[in-house]
């Protein structure tokens, strides 16, 4: 494997870890009715983005599977459930807060990997790669910023009650 | 001069007229049994409140009391028609069970008291909050009926006194969608068309407008059009048969939640046939490049497959948008309510923009509103936004707002966009927002997944102000209740879809200890003791002609200037459209004629959001996208619905209105004629799913969705199979305390909202229905459309074309 195949490999890695995290921020905050709607939406563009990766990866020597499904139905519906019961409490905008922040986090992660490919290929005026990076990269940038908005409109309320 | 029942016929007589020419007058009135024309003392200048159209009409008054109603012949907006609605919901106004005196809410039973005791527990408790909690504690819910002094009131209080980001209208479930469309395609929000473009146009498209039922007056100058010479060619999108769609040469009836598969393979066909105006678009307009990528992805066989449409129907109606050389687009809750809701309606606002098709007659884009009153919660700043179409992201909108305030400029909440309805009850909910107040709106019956809000309203630890005309299933739930006066007793200005001001006055005295709804805000600000920055007051108005001097001077030099009207300008003139100032001192007809904008990253309302995820623009990415102020073209691709009929909830189920009722009946069911036009709630259904599941016209059926169930009357009828519709307005205040609740469409409505508007989606969710016990007979449905001979001799209107 070359280095542009490790480090598509991190990538891969980096937007399953997205995937799964929205979905499960998606799965816990059901009665959130928005985050619980969009996050799903926001999960289903990093699962396009695992099928492309997989699909480019093996031409610089990175098999990346699209096996492991991602982690949903029992657990997940047990989690939701009990965002059900502790919806009143106040506990639950600050769980909240967390898990957006940790969105963002981990897709700030994942958009600097982006980066660094897409300067690789335009170095190696690697069109093809660098297409994949135009279409997928912006998603992540508005990952990020969904993240982030939400934070800013719900931290105040939040953290003043 | 003739007589008909306006129940069986809602849009009365034609009066035919041609392209370009006046619209005929033809006065309708309706006057209570026994009163003859000469009888009447005074007729008393009002517009219409109950539906968006803005209709100028005059009360009837005799002895102090009102005894009927008449169009207003030289209204630019209705020419003397009215909507029957209008003609009959006023009786309402006297009915016996008006709320007359304060009630306050000891031992878990509302009892009645006087305003002071009323008052001051209000006060209290919020003196008590604003210590303890602060501003966040606090939240407002507004609606779309009250007067434009009223909603500019509210906001100072809201916004300037307590402090609070967390003030929206009902006007989100209705109008939302309108005005995030309009700023996001225009900078900002404002209509751009006007009514008169009716008169000119030669392609009126309707998406998810059924204006027949919705806008009733609006639908008689387009059936006047259609039964004139040269008459324009209607294309309408709606999953139902409307009275809209059998007049239509196209009707595209799509699966649910589709439309912007639907709009992006229209724009596509419009495109791919080159009839676009490539200089507009290159003049007035960025985003274009990425529209045409877009929807090169909607070809029209793959459109005809999401939506389940015919492509043949595509192709055609493409053709005729494309061919229209003065084209019409209205824009209503078949858009707004449904998934995608901003997506789809900004596509329309596209449309005009490739084609050119702007602030020309019978050029204009109409993105309607729901109620009569909802443009003023809008630029008022009683929604969502801040007062004066000011921007919430720019610093210097937000301390020119406070320097007509007087305030420091930290004082006016503005670190995030302003809370809007859902999130308001959500905070509620979770119980950071303990001080609820609602103004002239019905959350119990109108919001989605009622048992949920009914839980909310009822917790212990919410203190809940409701004002209100009558009681109604909010104010059951409520720690205090202001009996306020209402249209007819009360002086103020309303604003209508088409951005025309009418003044309306007060005809008659309010019931009992009933007062002005801008009176008991005054009253509230009064005790509260709101002050500026130097310690005087924070409201300097004292009723409504003072309240509408400073709203002008909120809007000077805004969008929405309202420097060049005065009540006497009102009342002499009838409806102005604003803008209207030194440089516009008659009113703006048309907006964006030159092809300018409100975009510009200073002045614009806002900077717009990202259609799919919701988030706000950022300022630095909005000035180099769009330095120079141009129309916006926005695109957007098609995404699933979050709820989708699966096997064990095979149907769609949407939710809407019918002619003869408002909201949620509080008025049109105390009106004899239209509590009888459809005095319950039915089921429409079409032939073939009926067919399926054995269940005929008549039965009484269960509709039931994870939210809840519903019982009603099955109608059969054209609608598109695999969807049912349950018109919502029906709740519970006229059924017997023990009735179950299962009435109420909203039991049934999933929470969703779009994230870029945040208006519900009352359009999109997954049931299922079975058969509770055989009819027969029909179902209690509302047969507007249908022309039955007159029933109803209380019903007789007068028409007189002149
Ligand atoms: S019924 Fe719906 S659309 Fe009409 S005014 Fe009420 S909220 Fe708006």
């Amino acid at each position: 494997m070359n280095r542009i195949g490790l480090a598509l490999r991190a990538l891969h890695h980096g937007e399953r870890g997205l995937a799964q995290d929205l979905l499960r921020v998606s799965e816990r905050h059901v009665s959130e009715h928005e985050i619980h709607h969009v996050a799903r939406d926001l999960s289903a563009w990093s699962q396009r983005h695992l099928r492309e990766l997989a699909e480019i990866g093996g031409r610089y020597g990175a098999r990346l599977g699209t096996g492991h499904a991602l982690e949903t139905g029992l657990g997940a519906r047990l989690r939701e459930k009990r965002s059900e019961l502790v919806k009143h409490r106040s506990t639950p905008g600050m769980l909240l807060l967390h898990d957006l922040r940790h969105i963002h986090v981990q897709a700030a992660g994942v958009s600097l990997d982006w980066e660094m490919i897409a300067q690789a290929a335009q170095a190696r005026r690697d069109t093809e790669l660098l297409s994949l990076t135009e279409r997928c990269h912006p998603d992540t940038l508005r990952q990020m910023r969904w993240a982030n908005a939400h934070l800013k409109q719900l931290s105040p309320q939040v953290l003043n009650s | 001069m003739a007589r008909i029942d306006r129940i069986a016929d809602p849009w009365g007589t034609r009066t035919p007229y041609g392209p370009g020419e006046d619209w005929p007058v033809r006065v309708d009135t309706f006057l209570k049994e026994g009163v003859s024309p000469q009888d009447v003392d005074r007729w008393v200048p009002t517009a219409s409140i109950l539906h968006s159209n803005g209709d100028g009409m005059d009360i009837a008054v005799k002895d102090g009391r009102m005894v009927g109603v008449r169009g207003a012949a030289g209204d630019r907006i209705n020419r003397g028609r009215l909507d029957p609605k209008d003609l009959y919901a006023w009786q309402a106004g006297a009915s016996p069970d008006r709320l007359t005196r304060p009630l306050i809410s000891r031992d878990g039973a509302l009892v009645e008291t006087d305003w002071d005791t009323a008052m001051d527990a209000v006060v209290r408790r919020s003196r008590e909050l604003l210590d303890e909690q602060g501003p966040g504690a606090f939240g407002f819910y507004t609606t779309g009926q009250l007067f434009l002094e009223e909603y500019y009131t509210l906001a100072a209080i809201a916004r300037g006194g307590i402090g609070t980001h967390h003030l929206d209208g009902n006007t989100r479930l209705c109008t939302a969608t309108a005005a995030a469309a309009l700023k996001e395609s225009f900078g900002c929000d404002g209509q751009p068309g006007t009514y008169a473009d009716i008169d000119h146009a030669d392609v009126i498209a309707l998406f998810g407008h059924n204006a027949a039922e919705t806008q009733t007056v609006l639908w008689m100058r387009m059936l006047d059009r259609l039964a004139g010479p040269n008459p324009p060619q209607v294309i309408c999108v709606d999953p139902r048969p409307t009275p809209v769609a059998r007049m239509a040469a196209v009707h595209l009836a799509p699966r649910p939640g589709t439309n912007v598969a639907l709009m992006n393979g229209l724009l596509h066909e419009i495109i791919s046939a080159g009839r676009i105006d490539r200089g507009y678009v290159d003049a007035h307009t960025v985003g274009y490049e990425e529209l045409e990528r877009r929807v090169e992805e909607y070809p029209p066989a793959r459109v005809a497959e999401l939506c389940d449409v015919p492509e043949e129907l595509i192709r055609r109606a493409a053709g005729l948008l494309g061919d229209a050389e003065r084209l019409v687009s209205t824009v209503l809750q078949g858009f707004y309510q449904s998934h995608q809701a901003t997506a789809a309606a900004v596509q329309v606002n596209n449309l005009h923009l490739i084609r050119g098709m702007l602030g020309r007659p019978g050029c204009g884009v109409l993105q309607m509103n729901g109620q009569p009153t909802a443009q003023n919660t809008r630029e008022c700043g009683a929604d969502g936004d801040l007062p004066g179409f000011r921007n919430w992201a720019n610093d210097d909108h937000v301390a020119d707002l406070a320097r007509i305030w007087n305030v420091e400029p930290e004082r006016i909440p503005h670190y995030a966009p302003p809370t809007h309805a859902m999130q308001i009850f959500r905070y509620a909910e979770q119980g950071s927002i303990r001080f609820l107040w609602v103004s002239g709106t019905n959350p119990a019956v109108s919001l989605p997944e009622l048992s949920r809000i009914r839980k909310i309203l009822a917790q212990e630890r919410l203190f809940l102000v409701v004002q209100d005309i009558f009681p109604t299933e909010t104010t059951e739930l409520a720690d205090v209740v202001l009996p306020a006066a209402t249209w007819g007793e009360k002086t103020g200005a309303f604003t209508n879809a088409d951005r025309t001001v009418h003044l309306s006055e007060k005809a008659v005295e309010p019931p009992g200890e009933a007062r002005p709804d801008l009176e008991i805000f005054l009253d509230y600000a009064g005790r509260m003791g709101f002050t500026g920055k130097d310690g005087t007051p924070l409201i300097t108005w004292t009723g409504p002609e003072s309240a509408f001097r400073a709203w002008q001077e909120c809007s000077r030099g805004r969008p929405c200037d309202y420097t060049g009207l005065s009540y006497e300008r009102l009342r002499a003139a009838g409806g102005v459209q604003w803008p209207c100032d030194q440089d516009h001192p008659d009113g703006t007809e048309r907006l964006y004629s030159d092809g300018r904008f409100w975009a510009a990253p200073e002045y614009c309302e806002s900077f717009g959001r990202d259609l799919v995820t919701g988030t706000p623009v950022e300022e630095v990415e909005y000035r180099f996208l769009n330095p120079s102020g141009k129309a916006v073209i926005k695109s957007a691709g098609y995404l699933p619905p979050h709820e989708m009929p699966d096997e064990l909830r095979p149907f769609h189920l949407i939710n809407g209105r019918t002619v003869h009722h408002f909201h949620t009946r509080t008025k049109t069911a105390r009106a004899p004629q239209l509590r009888d036009a459809a005095p319950d709630v039915w089921v429409e259904m079409s032939a073939a799913d009926a067919a399926a599941h054995d269940m005929r016209e008549g039965d009484l059926a269960e509709i039931s969705s994870p939210r809840g169930v519903v019982h009603a009357r099955l109608r059969v009828t054209g609608i598109r199979p695999g969807v049912l519709f349950l018109p919502f307005h029906y709740g519970y205040w006229d059924l017997p305390d023990d009735a179950g609740r299962t009435r109420a469409a909203n039991e049934l409505t999933v929470t969703d909202w779009d994230p870029a508007s945040k208006q519900p989606l009352f359009k999109t969710g997954a049931a299922t229905i079975r058969l509770l016990e055989r009819g027969g007979g029909d179902a209690p449905a509302d047969r507007d459309s249908e022309a039955e001979p007159a029933r109803s001799r209380t019903a007789l209107a007068d028409e007189e074309p002149r």
